[in-house]
């Protein structure tokens, strides 16, 4: 495989994403929308029932709009990683993943540049997101917004290696409502992102265990500690962990000699 | 002499008990079409995924120019374009970004794609409908932008898994025409699915599959002669006789 050849499809790919999102504006603003109906009406609204307090990386009581915008981006990262992992199941229905999978580059090279794509999109959509929490009045330190970026396109990646995964195992559109029901609801709702997890604790120690060992609360500090300068190291490795193990069992679930890339063909 | 493009010799295929593909053999040729005829479930697909490794050989060989497909590199998947029964464009996308996006998952440069796209879509008629959407496209349409785009790469082997299904008729005989005449001008080969015989010039090599295996192979003028029937379609009924009367 020559360099420039891979530089080619790896753009080739990143492009018709990109172009992919900006022709369904309905994903678009779906995607800032839900976020935003937290931040603005949910925040609101539980902002004296919840109170948050010194936590790291917190340096002093914050307002719970302050609190939840990590774990609002996260909840886009995590909600555009199953988006992609719908779309490659639309994709494998509509028989357009043929055209990726019988390119002549490397098998894993095609799916890991596919996994990239989607995490500069989710990228994308963070950075606006962060652009109105500024706008209301939800503000990081400057610098914090560039240091956020490697940060933000690991978590994306992470994220959507899990979505490549899903992809692999759901034959049918139909059966992604399934995944909205047990993976994408009970990965953030058991997590850190939308109330810390000493508050979890005292309502439930099984349900603060089972938030420790989710790796979306990990995601989540790892965002939240980045965007004020500050840096996790089990987040870190926790997200390495995932972005590494999902996108090798995704790369296998895809490899015809594992007999799963039967179902994209039959 | 021909060169051989595409040489299959000895493919079997399994589905767990199943067999798709009982020991199939021929080879397939440059600067002529190659009609591979079989009815619903003969097989045709499954050879193809073989052919573009979407399916891992489990029996037997297939090499292309030569090459082991087994244990070449991806890159021997540059030598092939596919137009697959099921479409498979964008239909978000413009024609010109559906053929970009191919081009760039091949590795050609801006200049060079340009050319092509340009080259491809004037072949097939297609200029005027560079910017249009896909989703707004009629059937022969996407199947020429299909076509066109398995041609950008100007591969020496262009698999055609029944490219006409669900066409009209004069789009069908226009598409037909239109293949014969490129396989004439071009080094290049085709191997073409079908279950419909009409489609088979004289001048064309045949290969009848039924239920995973190979029943004739050569000109149809030998084939119709071993079979001692007066038309394709009369060799294809005689050969597929117990398939059709199972359907």
């Amino acid at each position: 495989m020559r360099l420039e050849q891979a530089l080619r499809a790896l753009w080739g790919i990143v492009l018709r994403e990109l172009m992919r999102f900006v022709y369904q504006r309905e994903r678009f603003i779906a995607a800032l929308v839900r976020p935003l109906i937290w931040l603005f009406v949910f925040a609101a609204g539980f902002r004296a029932a919840l109170g948050v307090s010194i936590t790291p990386p917190y340096q002093t009581y914050v307002t719970y709009e302050t609190y939840i915008v990590p774990g609002l981006v996260g909840m886009i990262q995590l909600f555009n990683g199953m988006q992609s992992s719908l779309s490659m199941v639309y994709d494998r229905e509509m028989g357009s993943m043929r055209i990726l999978l019988t390119s002549p580059l490397p098998r894993p090279f095609l799916l890991l540049s596919k996994l990239l794509a989607g995490a500069l999109v989710s990228v994308l959509q963070a950075y606006v997101f962060l652009g109105i929490c500024a706008i209301y009045g939800v503000v990081f330190p400057m610098p914090a917004y560039l240091l956020a970026l490697p940060v933000l396109i690991v978590t994306g990646l992470a994220l959507g290696a899990i979505g490549l995964f899903l992809s692999s195992m759901i034959h049918q559109l139909e059966n992604f409502a399934g995944v909205m029901n047990f993976v994408i609801f009970p990965m953030f709702f058991l997590s850190s992102a939308l109330y810390p997890l000493w508050k979890m604790k005292e309502s439930s120690h099984l349900l603060y265990w089972i938030c420790a060992f989710n790796p979306f609360s990990h995601i989540v500090e790892f965002v939240r500690f980045s965007l004020y300068l500050s840096f996790n190291g089990l987040a870190l490795g926790v997200t390495a962990a995932v972005l590494v193990g999902f996108a090798l069992l995704s790369i296998m679930s895809f490899d015809p000699r594992f007999n799963l890339v039967k179902r994209q063909v039959s | 002499m021909l060169d051989v493009i595409l040489d299959v010799s000895g493919l079997t295929y399994r589905y767990g008990r199943r067999i798709a593909l009982k020991d199939v053999r021929f080879a397939v040729s440059g600067r002529r079409i190659t009609m591979l005829l079989g009815p619903n479930g003969a097989g045709k697909t499954t050879l193809f995924s073989l052919i573009t490794r979407l399916l891992p050989i489990q029996a037997g060989h297939i090499s292309i120019c030569g090459r082991d497909l087994a244990s070449a590199s991806s890159d021997i998947l540059s030598f092939i374009g596919v137009v697959f029964q099921q479409q498979t464009l964008d239909l978000d996308l413009t024609v010109d970004q559906n053929l970009r996006y191919y081009a760039a998952l091949h590795g050609l440069g801006r200049k060079e794609a340009d050319a092509r796209i340009d080259e491809a879509l004037s072949q097939l008629d297609l200029a005027g409908r560079r910017r249009d959407k896909v989703r707004i496209l009629n059937g022969g349409h996407r199947r020429r932008t299909e076509i066109a785009r398995a041609l950008l790469t100007k591969p020496k082997l262009l698999l055609l898994d029944e490219p006409t299904v669900g066409l009209d008729i004069p789009t069908r005989r226009a598409l037909v025409t239109f293949l014969h005449d490129l396989v004439t001008g071009n080094d290049m080969a085709i191997l073409w699915a079908t279950h419909l015989s009409d489609e088979v010039a004289d001048q064309d090599h045949v290969v009848i599959l039924d239920k995973g295996e190979v029943k004739a192979e050569g000109t149809s003028a030998a084939v119709m002669a071993r079979t001692g029937a007066n038309s394709i379609d009369d060799t294809f009924n005689r050969l597929t006789a117990s398939t059709s009367h199972e359907a």
